[in-house]
């Protein structure tokens, strides 16, 4: 069996495809919208912002999250801002303008309609987000400020100090809980969706598990929103949250849901190196600190001088070298690169020799040290909490860490999954940033898929299903609840050596090790052996105390391991059979004399498209071709 | 470096709680103090006890899951600081330690130092917003916001939920949280119409939930991880006195008496 990968682009001038999409799809009437009910699982930018609309509208919504208030989504981490092609600032950004730098950004490896879809709606997300009451940074003559970020030319870059995650996740939190406060949202708190069930070929439900008293449910609905957020935890040390997880995508691939590129990770350039082996997780400094700091390792190798005493001339800016018209702020994947070699070739600084300077001396000397307090305070102040040094004073060490997947489910252009009915947005999706995402494009594109995409496209879904029709004890349900029991039993009775985390931890090695910011065919298929003995040695040795009836933090961990376990598998399978070197995945085999990136666009412009076949079983890698009718495929340049 | 902790075990909200020692031998001074945990977590499931249970999640100080007591101080001594940002090198080697949950009326223990914070969404639903769907906004710069008011309003709107202003009020108060609210969205020029419904809306279903009164001892400025200012509660009584006086027909509608 293989997908029928059919994308849904509308087709037409690009700028049109939008609203003609939008112009053919059939609606449900007010009157009719409270007999649906939607499904929405996450609460964070995505799904937050999709049950607030979808409730709004009038559908029945019922919003699932793991956490004590949607308020906690990892949407909250974003520091550095939400971009949009407003262009207040008359530097020439326009809405071609976005999608090309996206698109490129991406190195041509995603959809043309979605992209350009995706920077269209950018502008009303603004608006949106402004008449909620976000805080966003003003201009002395009230209008809204901008800055330029990562990789961008013009200054297109909203932003609320070095938190713009938390206030939009608030905003969207607030229009929730209005829903919430309305009836039209109902709020499960503290539920862990573990599994999807699928009838008569559709999305009709969910299992979750209620995390205070274990209790195993089954939630009916006519349609299911995914919004979990990425997969970065595969990594162990990431900059996602300790709770991400994959298990809601992982779950619903097994029931039949396409998993597009699950390579594509992305490596963040600025983050506090690992301190010690208690590490739990990578903070990262926001990339618009690359706005005023400069990037540089000594000239000697392991010169472990005191960096405000070594001179100006034995200082390499090696990004400014490199690339010489973007320089500091170059896109990610280039920038962690370019860090990692460094390191490799014996210039990295710090205790471990994995950093690199970023150093604000001369932008305090420039701007006056209040203009970088205003711009970068709360960062400074939190590096300084982490570090106990004075960035003020002293540079910054930063080395790249896991940041975000640009892989997730694979989606049509209507947010849908290859399973009718399941729709999904946000980093869960794997849809709009291609092999590389740009800074301060998640915040956006999880905003227009809940705000904007989503209402319309699950709407036209619903208008065409009748309401209803099946029950919690239809056999299905009933048997992916026992699968989810038969399941959390199994864990709890190995009663093993090793904790969760010691499990976690050495899968964790293994991706970074073997698929990271640099992977080849040897060290791919060593994972690929790797991985599965430790997945087995964890189905035996584990060890999760306590039960099932309870709050059992260990047990909600060992779930999600259990299935990052297959998840890391796949994504270095796919690493393994993509040989080309495009944006965040980095084949050593496939690279210019410079060390670039080098995409083969004859064998592999298209999506791969994962497909469960069974336990003991391959995946299938379908593809979807990619075709490019407005943009010239291009070697990415940011010299 | 040795530190001795004195951890409150509860097995769930019916169950009585109580202090339990643990001596750890091997902290590192550059660990934070949720990675400590960790090691003592890690410790116990080896040894197929029960881990503590507590609530994090970004450890990045803005997810507002963490925070308990240190030795009676919400987020523990230092100033402006969650308790997953606090690093072991503020403490010394043999220091002694009493972690208990946040203590408040409104906020029950779920399990050793996990509590219920969900009385602060009801109060968001109450009235934390500004009502606009999706779709009806105006052009985002038609609405001209004067640069220091929007810094005012980013300053309220820091606030992480976390909760350490309840635990540390001596009245369970949740007037710090609630004011940044009101004030965040009353400064803004977008909030202005709704300025009224959401002070007396909120203020009202702050009491319901069981939070105390504001009697104006500043431990929650003092603890706010964010530094989220007590001058917010000021604000809120004035919004609210003002709502209740003049617009009484308003007010009632909203759920005063």
């Amino acid at each position: 069996m293989a997908f029928q990968l059919d994308a849904r682009t509308p087709s037409g001038p690009l700028e049109h495809r939008w609203s003609k999409a939008k112009q053919e799809m059939k609606l449900v009437s007010p009157a009719n919208r409270r007999k649906y009910t939607v499904i929405v699982v996450g609460s964070g930018l995505a799904g937050g912002s999709a049950a607030a609309t979808l409730g709004e509208l009038g559908y029945n919504v019922k919003c699932f999250s793991y956490h004590d208030s949607p308020r906690r989504a990892h949407s909250i981490g974003a520091q550095g801002g939400i971009n949009a092609a407003k262009n207040y600032q008359n530097d020439g950004d326009s809405a071609y303008r976005l999608f090309y730098d996206t698109i490129k950004g991406g190195d041509f490896r995603s959809r043309e309609s979605n992209v350009y879809r995706l920077a269209e709606v950018s502008v009303d997300i603004i608006d949106q987000c402004v008449a909620q009451g976000v805080p966003f940074a003003r201009e002395y003559g009230g209008t809204l400020a901008n800055r330029s970020f990562g990789g961008a030319q013009v200054s297109r870059t909203f932003y609320a100090r070095g938190q713009t995650g938390q206030q939009l996740l608030l905003g969207c939190y607030q229009a929730l809980e209005r829903q919430v406060d309305a009836g039209r949202v109902r709020m499960f708190h503290r539920h862990e969706m573990l599994d999807l069930v699928v009838i008569g070929g559709r999305a009709r439900g969910i299992v979750t598990r209620n995390l205070l008293t274990g209790a195993i449910d089954c939630h009916v609905a006519d349609a299911v929103v995914l919004a979990t957020g990425g997969y970065s935890n595969v990594f162990y040390l990431s900059t996602n949250a300790k709770a991400c997880n994959a298990t809601a995508i992982w779950r619903a691939y097994k029931r039949g849901a396409g998993f597009g590129n699950p390579c594509y990770t992305q490596i963040h350039p600025t983050c506090i190196p690992q301190s010690g082996d208690y590490q739990s997780k990578l903070t990262l400094m926001s990339e618009s600190l690359r706005n005023d700091g400069r990037i540089w390792v000594p000239k000697k190798k392991g010169d472990t001088r005191n960096p405000n005493e070594i001179p100006e001339e034995e200082r390499d800016y090696y990004l400014e070298r490199m690339y010489p018209a973007f320089g500091n702020l170059c896109p990610r994947d280039i920038a962690s690169r370019a860090a990692k070699l460094m390191c490799d070739q014996g210039f990295g600084v710090g205790p471990s020799g994995r950093g690199v300077y970023l150093d604000f001396k001369e932008a305090i000397g420039r701007l006056g040290r209040k203009t970088i307090e205003e711009r970068y305070g709360n960062l400074f102040e939190m590096y300084e909490q982490i570090t106990a040094e004075d960035p003020y004073s002293v540079p910054m060490r930063i080395y790249p860490a896991v940041h975000y997947t640009m892989g997730g489910l694979w989606v049509d252009y209507h947010l849908q999954s290859t399973i009718p009915g399941l729709f999904v947005l946000g980093e869960a999706n794997f849809s709009d940033h291609g092999a590389n995402r740009l800074g301060a494009s998640a915040l956006m594109q999880g905003l227009a898929d809940g705000y904007f995409i989503a209402p319309y496209t699950v709407g036209h879904f619903l208008a065409q299903v009748k309401p209803g029709g099946v029950e919690a004890e239809h056999a299905e349900f009933r048997a992916a609840k026992e699968q989810v029991e038969q399941r959390t039993r199994r864990l709890l009775s190995i009663q093993g050596k090793k904790t969760v985390d010691d499990f976690h931890r050495e899968l964790g090695k293994i991706m970074w090790e073997y698929c990271g910011m640099a992977r080849n065919a040897t060290g791919l298929k060593h994972a690929l052996e790797k991985i599965p003995e430790v997945r087995e040695e964890f189905w035996h040795n584990v060890n999760v105390p306590g039960s099932a009836e309870e709050l059992n933090q260990s047990l909600e961990k060992a779930g999600r391991v259990a299935d990052f376990f297959e998840l890391g598998e796949l994504t270095c399978l796919d690493a393994l059979e993509r040989e080309e070197s495009c944006g965040g995945h980095f084949r050593e085999e496939h690279q210019t004399e410079e060390g670039e990136a080098k995409r083969d666009d004859e064998r592999f412009c298209h999506a791969a498209v994962w497909e469960y076949a069974g336990e003991d079983k391959p995946p299938v890698r379908n593809v979807e071709p990619l075709q490019f009718e407005f943009v010239h495929l291009a070697q990415r340049s940011y010299k | 470096m040795k530190i001795i902790l004195n951890i409150w075990r509860q097995k769930n909200s019916s169950s009585p709680g109580k202090m339990v020692r643990y001596e750890l031998d091997k902290v590192n001074e550059h660990m934070s103090f949720l990675e400590m945990l960790d090691v003592l977590n890690e410790d116990l499931a080896r040894k197929g006890e029960d881990p503590v249970a507590f609530e994090h999640d970004c450890r990045e100080g803005i997810c507002g899951c963490c925070g308990f007591m240190v030795n009676g101080i919400a987020h523990g001594p230092e100033r402006s600081t969650t308790v997953c940002q606090l690093h072991m090198r503020h403490f010394r080697d043999g220091d002694e330690l009493w972690l208990e949950p946040f203590r408040a009326k409104a906020f029950p223990v779920i399990k050793d130092l996990v509590v219920d914070r969900s009385a602060f969404d009801r109060v968001i639903a109450a009235g934390g917003y500004i009502s606009i769907n999706t779709g009806s906004a105006p052009e985002a710069n038609s609405i001209p916001v004067e640069r220091q008011r929007a810094d005012r309003a980013m300053d309220a709107a820091a606030c992480i939920g976390c909760g350490a202003c309840v635990a540390a009020c001596p009245n369970a108060s949740a007037s710090l949280f609630v004011s940044a609210k009101i004030a965040h969205l009353g400064l803004l020029p977008q909030g202005e119409p709704e300025r009224d419904r959401r002070a007396v809306r909120m203020v009202l279903k702050m009491t319901e939930e069981g939070f105390g009164y504001c009697t104006n001892t500043g431990e929650c400025e003092a603890i706010c991880p964010k530094g989220v200012k007590i001058e917010n509660i000021a604000r809120m009584h004035r919004d609210f006195t003002r709502a209740v006086a003049l617009y009484r027909e308003a007010s009632k509608a909203a759920g005063a008496h």
